[in-house]
């Protein structure tokens, strides 16, 4: 590919390059990682009382809050027998002065995209469980998540901090009688969150393969793709999210390594988890209740 | 509400086709009189027209690069282009698919090659029925081509999705509203690269892989007609003989 000027960077980054890609030779990076380690990764949760739920996640210096409201509302005509699941993510003008205000942009469109995918597409959240009239009324849960510090992939802190905050989320009791939904004081309930969703971030320079890209990074490499698993073992969403080619010959290795990655994920926020949510196939916020 | 049989017992889909079987499409290049390239691609019932302006002056001024061609894209789809009418507005989903088309034609194009400007794709479905971003980037590709613009190689897409637990080739609509699993791919088949990859759904690593596998090979048989589809156009103008 070197016969052509392809995908040419600014020169300053094709120093950064070349010497990242002489580090990466040796298995280092510039922040003195392995190729496929993330940086360390925390998971506060509750950090919003007047949320139902809600998660602080950082990894590296990237920073994400996110948070989980829940509501009555009307099913979509075409889901009579299914809640609401409502994503929102937004690129916080304070985490980086490449962030603007105003509407969400087409990164933060997508970043919300991708979230709700990894949630939506995995199954995880029954939604088909938060009926309480059906065709009439149902839970709406929204998930919002605001980008708070910004060092490369918020992709994956991202679908972290929104599945810890449906996890951890307790949210008003409802019980139905006679077709009426009322309020059941003082009650809350989890959401019935069955599978954690993590994602990774894979990007790739030449012929290397590496693992959360910070901010330093990311414009150097030739191209990234995140990926996002419902359970240890199946896909849930995929975008190439920049530009440049993926050698077919690295797709493999890339998908791998980002399972690795979600799998470890996984574990972290399990354990983190341990006192508020168990992966319980028959939980229901009230409307098994119906008299 | 009951489910359509997607899957026959004899292992046929729902509109006959066998699972790696594309659905009957149509290429042309060159259909638009201003644009500085065009094309226009079928995909069974999926109807997109692409257009091409530039590389012109960048505008607004500041937005410009001082080493490479900005490259902008917006997908859009009619009114009219699906059951219910749709806004006509950008939609959330139309911004991203927007993203993802550009950054997929950029990762071809040698936008080294004109510094300070700046070349428009757009891409205008007509009407959809499944498959329309991988559809609308074979089609903006050709009108890319058409417009004169040099690239590494030309690129075309198609969706491979799990219906009924069976992996298929190019869902129609019918089928992309019961999978189980949607993964649009594009790909520049000369250099064995991905330009585009997405998914949404629930696949194995297995499956994901052998997906891939059927992406490529209708890739190629979409890119076999490109490259007819602009022999065609060329030989209008003299330049090409048949």
């Amino acid at each position: 590919m070197s016969v052509f000027r392809l995908g040419e960077k600014p020169y300053p980054t094709q120093i950064l390059q070349r010497k990242l890609y002489e580090l990466l030779l040796q298995g280092r990076r510039i922040d003195g990682r392995g190729l496929l380690q993330h940086r360390p990764v925390s998971v506060e949760l509750n950090v919003v009382e007047k949320a139902e739920g809600s998660a602080m996640v950082t990894l590296g210096k990237t920073r994400v809050v996110a948070g989980v409201k829940y509501d009555l509302g009307s099913p979509y005509p075409d889901t009579p027998d299914k809640g609401n699941l409502t994503v929102n993510a937004e690129l916080l003008p304070l985490a980086s002065r490449t962030f603007e205000p105003g509407p969400p942009d087409e990164n933060a469109i997508e970043l919300s995209r991708f979230v709700d995918r990894c949630i939506r597409e995995s199954q995880a959240l029954r939604l088909d469980q938060l009926v309480y009239v059906p065709g009439q009324k149902v839970g709406v849960v929204y998930v919002d998540v605001y980008v708070l510090d910004f060092d490369g992939d918020y992709f994956a802190p991202a679908v972290l901090a929104a599945t810890a905050a449906l996890a951890s989320a307790r949210v008003q009791r409802y019980e139905v009688q006679n077709g009426v939904v009322t309020k059941v004081a003082g009650e809350r309930v989890p959401l019935p969150l069955v599978k954690l969703p993590t994602a990774a971030m894979i990007g790739i320079l030449r012929d290397k393969v590496i693992v959360d890209p910070t901010a330093l990074e990311e414009p150097a490499l030739d191209a990234s793709i995140v990926i996002g698993w419902g359970t240890d073992d199946e896909l849930a969403a995929i975008q190439k999210d920049s530009p440049g080619l993926i050698p077919e010959s690295l797709l493999d290795e890339m998908i791998e390594v980002s399972r690795n990655v979600t799998v470890r994920l996984r574990r972290t926020l399990m354990d983190r988890l341990r006192d508020v949510w168990r992966p319980a196939e028959d939980v229901s916020v009230g409307s098994q209740s119906q008299a | 509400m009951e489910k359509a049989l997607l899957i026959r017992e004899d292992g046929t889909r729902v509109d006959g086709r066998k699972p790696d079987e594309l659905r009957p499409f149509r290429m042309e290049v060159g259909v638009l009189e201003n644009a500085d390239g065009s094309a226009y691609i079928e995909m069974g019932k999926t109807k997109i027209y692409a257009a091409v302006y530039g590389p012109k002056e960048a505008h607004p001024r500041h937005i410009a690069q001082p080493h490479r061609a900005i490259l902008q894209c917006r997908y859009h789809m009619a009114t009219f282009s699906v059951s219910e009418r749709k806004a006509p507005g950008m939609t959330r989903r139309e911004h991203e698919l927007s993203k993802v088309i550009r950054e997929a034609l950029e990762s071809v194009l040698f936008l080294e090659e004109y510094p300070r400007s700046m070349i428009e794709v757009f891409v205008e479905v007509i009407q959809a029925d499944a498959g329309t971003r991988t559809a609308g980037l074979t089609a903006a590709s050709l009108a890319l081509a058409d417009a004169g613009i040099p690239m590494a190689d030309l690129v075309a897409g198609v969706a491979v999705g799990k219906v009924a637990g069976r992996l298929v080739l190019d869902l129609s609509e019918e089928e992309d509203k019961n999978c189980e699993a949607d993964l649009p791919v594009g790909m520049a088949p000369s250099i064995n690269s991905i330009v585009l990859l997405q998914l949404n759904g629930r696949l194995t690593r297995e499956e994901f892989s052998e997906a891939m596998r059927m992406a490529k090979k209708g890739i190629e048989v979409l890119y076999e007609a490109q490259k007819k589809a602009l022999q065609k156009r060329f030989a209008a103008y003299g330049e090409v003989t048949d």
